[in-house]
């Protein structure tokens, strides 16, 4: 109920207005709230800085957003067939997601594996399951993405051995590897290694990347996962850029020039249901890196101040109960990530707080976003909301209370140091806790969950056969039985020593995948010398 | 008489790491005068029967969004039997199809609670069942 003072009068339906992470937001917005503001300044010319308007001149006039919708799940086998199916359809890059037992570093036949095989993502063991992974699919003309942290590096070593395979030149593979280390102590919760065996691990694949595949983004800094924990919008900019800070200075330490490496940065932020909140968010966060990159670090290249993005609707709005009106959230969630300018988008399915999608769901968030495209008339313009005294407004807000938390981060001596004193994840579990208190309050409404419910039919889901171990264990151990041994010991033994050291480990890495080590073989080695690490709960 | 507070452990089995249901949880129980206990992520079957036995809970509250729930749960309640701690309230949270519901119940589950329940119907159940 909305809170009133005894005798109070109001016209308004609640005693207060506010976004879906609780910002205060006025009944009007005009000139007056953006004295000051300097269009020339402040705004600028898409494709020059300071960016806010976008990126490049002409935006979706010239090339639409890249429509990357995240799929996985089962054997290699079943999710090649659907890579194949979404890029029959129209999708224009492909996602991979993992599962659990591959993105913690464990083969589909380790104890840990059980129940869990296929059933998040794709189960990958080795360069044959990659290999069958991308069966038919040229990597010199579709780029892939791969939503992959802990384990990147050698998930990357596999697909850059495809590519070889395939006769494609490294220079001219596209894609992205999550690789983003730091959200996962604050937010995704995927770590294996501690800290700085981690950022170590990371800066190796930046500096190989920069070397070898230039077209080939080697992180994707995210907030997607820090704003599904329960964060702010505000908490998942400043958050995700202070981890793009953190990124920067370790390449830099590690001797890298920042125009050879901050060009191949990108970003990943989650696209949720307040819709000026986020396209805020968006053009803020554009603005917050063309400053940080060239007055912090000094960077002189365009390419490496001008903030690229991925974006994905929001899982975690997503509902159980009508999950019909999951098609409607997902579209105007989509909207917000265009208006936003997005370079790449993924948009979820109706079925996301049951299953992994099916067939029928995923093809419908894809013809969601062509619909945007070609239907609404958004992509005809550049930053159609630029000069509204709202959005303005809120983009210096979003912009100003950003930088409160990056200097904060910077006081307590970084990213580490702060997660090492739980501060961001204090904050996303206070976020997420306010919220929740809210919602069962109702101050919060949520169609169909706190409001409007009805009768609850069951819809078709999918579901993973649990004989997907199976099958993936007997594949392994024929792997074993048919790949030298001898090879796979000397390359084992030679990355351990090379990991006890300061050398690359990419090219150690990408020779113990050409012998056909195991991923759970390859990240053993490392946890043998890293060790592993276990978080102090926050709740 | 001050009444004995109800002791409740909130777990996260298996490999999965969603771990914002299981923490809000953890707090609202604690808010509304539990003593309640969160394991961590990454818990296998024993250690989490290990630990309602050493904590001597009432309660456990499970949190699972894997899809590992047939496989982890079934496993967890016959751990809990094998210890005499068939009298603990078994709850469960997460991804769980409407499917498998009635077989997970069946099992010994005594609640599911699916996305959107609010904390107070929890805190109501956990109350009502001790």
């Amino acid at each position: 109920m909305p809170r009133r003072e005894a005798g109070e009068k109001s016209s308004e339906r609640a005693f207060e207005f506010t976004t879906v992470s609780g910002y205060p937001i006025r009944g009007l917005y005009s000139s007056a709230d953006l004295t000051g503001w300097d269009p020339d300044r402040d705004l600028g010319s898409p494709g020059a800085p300071p960016y806010t308007r976008g990126i490049h001149p002409a935006m979706y006039r010239s090339r639409l957003w890249t429509m990357r919708q995240f799929a996985g799940f089962g054997s290699a086998q079943d999710t090649n067939k659907r890579f194949r199916y979404l890029l029959s359809q129209g999708q224009a890059g492909l996602s991979a997601a993992f599962d659990l037992p591959t993105l913690m570093g464990y083969d589909s036949d380790h104890s840990l594996a059980e129940g869990e095989v296929g059933k998040c993502g794709v189960a990958i063991s080795s360069l044959a399951d990659m290999e069958a992974l991308f069966d038919q699919i040229p990597l010199g003309n579709v780029s892939t993405s791969m939503t992959i942290n802990s384990p990147a590096a050698i998930l990357w070593a596999m697909y850059l051995a495809v590519a070889e395979k395939q006769g494609v030149d490294w220079k001219y593979l596209a894609g992205t590897l999550q690789n983003d280390i730091l959200k996962e102590y604050i937010a995704q919760k995927e770590y294996i290694y501690p800290p700085k065996p981690s950022m170590r691990l990371v800066i190796d694949t930046i500096e190989f990347g920069a070397r070898h595949t230039p077209k080939f983004n080697p992180i994707s800094i995210s907030g997607y996962h820090i704003r599904e924990a329960g964060s702010t919008a505000i908490q998942e900019l400043a958050f995700t850029l202070r981890d793009g800070i953190e990124y920067v200075e370790w390449g830099i330490r590690r001797g890298l020039a920042v125009d050879d490496f901050a060009p191949a940065l990108s970003f990943f932020f989650n696209a949720h249901n307040d819709f000026f909140e986020e396209i805020t968010k968006y053009r803020a966060a554009r603005r917050i890196w063309y400053k940080t990159m060239t007055e912090r670090f000094g960077s002189k290249l365009a390419r490496s101040s001008a903030l690229r993005f991925h974006a994905q609707t929001a899982g975690c709005s997503l509902t159980a109960q009508q999950p019909y009106n999951n098609v409607v959230r997902t579209a105007l969630q989509a909207l917000a990530a265009v208006m936003g300018g997005a370079q790449s988008l993924h948009t979820n399915s109706l079925d996301e707080a049951w299953a992994l999608p099916t067939e029928f769901a995923a093809t419908l968030a894809l013809r969601t976003q062509q619909i945007l495209a070609h239907e609404t008339g958004v992509a005809n313009t550049v930053d159609p909301l630029g000069g509204s005294y709202f959005v303005e407004t809120l983009t210096n807000e979003m912009e100003e209370a950003a930088w409160k938390y990056i200097r904060k981060i910077d006081e307590m001596g970084g990213m580490i140091p702060a997660i090492e004193q739980g501060y961001p994840q204090r904050e996303i579990a206070d976020a997420s806790y306010r919220y929740q208190v809210s919602v069962d309050r109702k101050e919060k409404i949520i169609v169909g969950v706190n409001k409007f419910t009805g009768e609850e039919s069951p819809i078709e889901i999918l579901r993973i056969d649990e004989s997907v171990r199976a099958q993936q264990s007997m594949h392994l151990k024929k792997l074993r039985s048919e790949r030298s041994n001898d090879e796979v010991a000397r390359q084992l033994t030679s990355l351990r020593k090379a990991a006890q050291g300061t050398e690359n480990l990419m090219p150690h890495i990408y020779a113990a995948v050409k012998a056909y080590a195991t991923l759970g073989e390859i990240c053993d080695s490392l946890r043998e010398v890293f060790g592993t690490h276990e978080e102090v709960s926050v709740t | 008489m001050p009444e004995k507070r109800i002791r409740v452990l909130i777990a996260k089995p298996g490999l999965d790491g969603h771990d914002r249901g299981a923490k809000i949880i953890a707090r609202a129980l604690r808010d509304a005068g539990m003593e309640v206990i969160y394991t961590g992520l990454r818990q296998t079957p024993e250690m989490i029967a290990s630990a309602a036995v050493q904590e001597d809970v009432d309660v456990i509250g499970l949190s699972i969004l894997s899809g590992a729930h047939n496989t982890l749960v079934p496993q967890l309640l016959d751990l809990l039997k094998q210890k005499g701690m068939s009298d603990v309230t078994v709850l469960l949270g997460g991804t769980i199809p409407e499917a498998d519901i009635a077989g997970l119940k069946k099992a010994g589950v005594a609640e599911i609670f699916l996305p959107g329940t609010s904390t107070q119907d929890i805190v109501d159940f956990v109350r009502g069942r001790k």
